[in-house]
């Protein structure tokens, strides 16, 4: 097959012409899942983007796409960037793990950064941030201020990721306030905006006063806000405009840090692939400012448990915990191992929402 | 399971709000199949609508000022598509299909700038007495001016198609447009006239989410509501009051789904999820009995030769 | 005044002239939108248009176009049929899931079972997959008279709330630590829809595509099938006296767009894909519809109208990440193409005339 041949012979020469493209200017590329005005979760990773711009100036160009589907074309997009020169490769959405395994492996030169995965190679990190950190100080205040005691909660997809969020929010809203009952919807969508001011509507309809949300948009603070006497919290981004309320306060995604730090260890030549799982003490996870609409004593407290978990003295998943069923977890002072965390396919003891499957 | 958490009037109220959109752009659609032409676009539309009327309702400040450029940025789209059917002779369901692209393209350049903005709020009718009533209060009067202004145009489509001249004109060109054709009735005219309402329908439609049900403006916002739009269509049998009817019974399930969902019920998520689809092709299938059938020369080029 | 007039037979030149008027006419255009967003207009169209084909990874980029063109011909050959007959099939969409889904499904049964046989059963079980969920609005159009349309556009709604259940529930791998999505079918031999020639990307569903055309055109030109389906699109009636039944016609029509489609979704889940995972789809069965007409529901016009698409796509994305143009613009670029495509297609059935008013 002379075809077959030259094709490959090509495709070779290009491998082999590819780190003389790249020489003074280091070429950063991001693959994003949405568009980069979706105001969430592809926004903040834009956000990183421009920080890494920001900081090393004309050191460093950067490339990205938006809006990639996940699969077949997200392997084209990546090969095209890694084609184009790109030193370093961040893919930003789960659904590319396995197309960037795929280039990672025909591009051994290019180093590859793979958001919320785990898979790894000797060209690919993964990285991903500790939100339920952020879940929990969302679950005490919620479990303080609710006076019907039903937090409404609206989930996107029953994946490890979201449930550890319930949890989370939920044992922290169950030991401040024992009678807190929490309504879940599972939306079966990361973005649809109508579809979510329907379900935060649903949901204060029966009697929830607090609103947390795993999907992006905004729609369900403007559901609570136009309701009243509801609060929510800002979700991947601030969500400063529903601020005082309904927004108390909010988990920001911060990647600004890390795409900084990685692209440092590129210039310099001493990136490793690494896996990392950093919450809010290196600044991954950030809380938003919690407004003069929480009381101050519990602000204060959500202060004082947000300095806690980042000085790494307090885990958000401490026994004793028993799952949904009964049968035990964690014993007293047991704190979950990653790995659990990671899969977590199971609520604790006191949910009485189910896990579809 | 504990279906009282379940308050019903508040469940009519959502599903009225809820419903509001799909049935806007609904009615326009109707109108437009009723002339004869089927444009596929509803959602390419929808959105254009959504973003004209969120941009000029936050730089302006008036709801009602945005609600006006949502209809005319519909009805300049729609143009787009009456120029390529009417003029240029083009397949209409490409034609809507492209539209639909062009649409989400435009709609979200033109909406570049705008993300993470509150608009200025529209606020709900506060009818004296009316309101106040006890479950008919909240369910019927306690919603902004362009939920009613949607039931209008429903009963204002109705009495057009069935009692004036200009009904009769405009099915007869539905139905043949050669005959039409014949009798001295401008065919392409009142065709393009068509087009224009449907496309000011689906604008109003697109900003009444981005406006009051959302509200806020974001990349893709629509989420398929125009495609249930054009489903609603065929589902009334290109009748009027059963549009209405339609997008109750939608709107109505998508919220009662949500609302079950929480109470525990012993039907999995997901089955609920399908549900409005399924129950959809179920009522029509019921219904196909009905003899009724769409207009004879729905989605046929027109070209008067001589 | 300027007037239409219909030519007595559509004119062979302006049929192959009015594409390429249309291209240069949307490069006018979109050059002028390139420009109003502040990009070098000229730089930009030929990022979209050479890059791919002639530029420094065209190695890369030429094979591509038919990975991506695949599905997209393979679903509007078998749209094309059923368009031709006045069987409006919207939902190739759904039957693209629900063929990905029987598919992939019978082949990670087997896992980890290596045989031959594996792979053709898949691609069986995916085609049979399109067929059934096709036939759904088929029978209910035969049997209760539903409009087909809207029964196969809902199925598209359904068939993606089944395809979440599926990547989250039933075909989960269980060694992905409770991520949705199935196993990757890349990992298991027997199953998977590898590349034919190395380094190119070019599968089962390429060649599948190839043959799908010829073998329309020949259903379309010599078969006696062909010639019912072109009489009860052209003259329905006279299909009726003719003993063309027009149930028989629905279900075969429906059935092979149906099959077609849910091929495709096959081909792609085993191969460009590997996974079933939950944005497994990504609206391949609605651009099909555009490019069966856009190929005029001919064969080989359908086969150079998916080019065309997979050419945009492709450029427009190297445009994306070389020059920084937003997505969006990219979208309306397209949409920009098809506009001018079907206006100017006209051409080929009427001519501009113009006309001193004439007293009838």
């Amino acid at each position: 097959m002379t075809l077959t041949r030259i094709l490959g012979a090509a495709a070779l020469t290009l491998g082999l012409a590819l780190p003389a493209l790249a020489q003074d200017k280091t070429k950063v590329g991001f693959i994003y899942v949405g568009p980069v005005g979706d105001g969430g979760w592809t926004y903040e990773h834009d956000q990183g983007r421009l920080a890494v711009e920001e900081h090393f100036g004309d050191q460093v160009e950067t490339v990205f796409r938006e809006s990639v589907p996940e699969g077949a074309d997200a392997e084209r997009a990546i090969t095209q960037m890694a084609l184009q020169g790109a030193d370093l490769i961040f893919t930003t959405s789960f659904g590319f793990m396995d197309a960037t395994m795929a280039v990672a492996q025909k591009f051994p030169d290019v180093k590859f950064e793979h958001a919320t995965g785990f898979k790894t190679a000797d060209n690919v990190s993964v990285y991903s941030a500790r939100f339920y950190e952020g879940r929990a100080i969302q679950g005490h205040i919620a479990g303080k201020m609710t006076e019907s005691n039903i937090i409404g909660y609206i989930a996107s997809f029953p994946i490890p990721e979201v449930i550890r969020g319930i949890n989370a929010a939920y044992i922290h809203a169950r030991k401040v306030n024992p009678e807190v009952e929490f309504k879940v919807i599972w939306a079966y969508t990361w973005f649809d905006p109508p579809k979510e001011a329907d379900a935060a509507t649903a949901l204060i309809d029966q009697g929830a006063d607090v609103i947390l949300q795993h999907t992006d948009s905004t729609a369900p603070q403007a559901a609570a806000e136009k309701a009243g006497d509801v609060i929510t919290f800002g979700q991947a981004s601030d969500m400063a405009e529903y601020k005082p309320t309904p927004r108390v306060s909010s988990i920001i995604d911060n990647w600004a840090p890390y795409y900084i730090a990685r692209t440092q260890a590129v210039i310099d030549g001493t990136w490793e692939s690494t896996e990392t799982w950093d919450g809010i003490a290196p600044g991954m996870v950030e809380i938003g400012e919690i407004t003069d609409a929480v009381p101050a004593d519990v602000r204060e407290e959500a202060l004082a448990m947000i300095e806690a978990i980042a000085a790494g003295e307090y885990h958000p998943f401490t026994g004793p915990l028993n799952k949904q069923d009964g049968t035990p977890w964690l014993a007293d002072g047991e704190v979950a191992d990653d790995a659990t965390l990671l899969g977590m396919d199971f609520f604790v003891e006191g949910l009485t929402a189910e896990i579809p499957n | 399971m504990d279906l009282s958490a379940i308050n019903p009037t508040l469940l009519l109220a959502s599903l009225i709000v809820a419903s509001t959109p799909i049935l806007l752009a609904a009615i326009g659609e109707l109108v437009v199949e009723r002339a004869g032409v089927l444009n596929l676009g509803v959602e390419g539309m929808m959105i254009t609508g959504a973003i004209c009327g969120f941009a000029i309702a936050v730089n302006t400040g008036s709801p009602f000022v945005g609600f006006v450029a949502a209809a005319l940025g519909g009805a300049v789209l729609a143009l787009l598509f009456g120029f390529l059917t009417q003029f240029a002779l083009a397949n209409q369901v490409a034609s809507g299909l492209a539209l639909t692209l062009f649409g989400l393209g435009l709609s979200a350049l033109l909406g570049q700038g705008y993300q993470g903005i509150k608009p200025p709020p529209t606020r709900a009718l506060d009818i004296p007495v009316l309101s106040d009533l006890p479950i008919v209060g909240p369910i019927l009067f306690s919603h902004d001016l362009m939920v009613y202004l949607a039931l209008a145009l429903v009963a204002a489509v109705w009495a057009m198609l069935k009692y004036t001249r200009l009904g009769l004109i405009l099915r007869a060109v539905g139905e043949n447009h050669d005959a039409a054709h014949a009798l001295g009735y401008k065919v392409v005219r009142v065709r393009l006239l068509a087009i224009l309402f449907g496309g000011a329908c689906a604008g109003l439609g697109g900003a009444y989410l981005s406006l009051v049900r959302v509200p806020q403006w974001t990349e893709g916002m629509t989420a398929g509501y125009g495609w249930i739009a054009l489903a609603l269509v065929v589902f009334a049998s290109w009748k009027a009051g059963r549009v209405l009817l339609g997008a109750w019974l939608f709107g109505g399930i998508s919220v009662l789904q949500l609302n079950l969902q929480p109470t525990g019920i012993p039907i999995p998520a997901e089955y609920l999820s399908m549900s409005p689809y399924l129950i959809t092709i179920l009522v029509l299938v019921i219904m196909s009995g009905d003899k009724s059938r769409a207009p004879g020369s729905l989605g046929r080029m027109f070209h008067a030769s001589e | 005044m300027l007037t239409l007039e219909r030519r007595p037979q559509p004119s062979r030149t302006w049929s192959a002239v009015a594409p390429v008027l249309a291209v240069v006419i949307t490069m006018i255009a979109g050059g002028a939108m390139f420009a109003a967003l502040g990009q070098d207009p000229v730089e930009a169209i030929r990022t979209i248009f050479w890059e791919p084909l002639f530029g420094e990874f065209a190695s890369y980029y030429r094979p591509q176009l038919l990975v991506k063109a695949a599905p997209l011909i393979l679903i509007a050959i078998g749209l094309a049929l059923g368009f031709r007959a006045n069987i409006w099939n919207i939902g190739a969409e759904g039957q693209y899931i629900i063929g990905a889904l029987t598919g992939a499904g019978v082949g990670l049964a087997f896992y980890p079972a290596e045989s031959m046989l594996i792979f053709p059963l898949m691609v069986l079980a995916g085609a049979l997959g399109g067929w059934a969920w096709a036939m759904i609005p088929g029978l209910l159009k035969v049997r209760f008279g539903t409009n087909e349309i809207l029964v196969s556009l809902m199925l598209v709604y359904v068939a993606e709330q089944l395809l979440a259940k599926m990547a989250l529930g039933l075909l989960r791998n269980p060694e992905g630590r409770g991520f949705p999505g199935s196993r990757n079918l890349r990992d298991y031999p027997s199953a998977h829809n590898a590349e034919l020639f190395a380094n190119t990307g070019i599968h089962w569903g390429v060649v599948a595509a190839l043959i799908a055309v010829i073998f329309a055109y020949i259903l379309l030109t010599r078969h006696v099938l062909g010639f019912h389906i072109r009489l009860a699109g052209q003259a329905p009636r006279a299909a009726r006296f003719a003993g063309v039944a027009p149930a028989r016609l629905t279900l075969i029509c429906l059935g092979l767009s149906g099959a077609l489609a849910g091929l495709a979704g096959l081909f792609e889940v085993a191969g460009p894909a590997g996974q079933v995972s939950i944005d497994f789809n990504v609206g391949y069965g609605f651009t099909a519809i555009i490019v069966a007409f856009l190929g005029r529901l001919h064969p080989v016009g359908i086969l150079l109208a998916g080019l065309l698409m997979a050419l945009t796509y492709i450029g427009g994305e190297t445009a994306e990440s070389n020059l920084g143009l937003p997505a969006a613009a990219i979208q309306m670029f397209q949409g920009m193409l098809l506009f001018f495509l079907l206006a100017v297609d006209m051409l080929t059935h009427f001519r501009l005339r113009w006309k001193t008013a004439e007293v009838a």
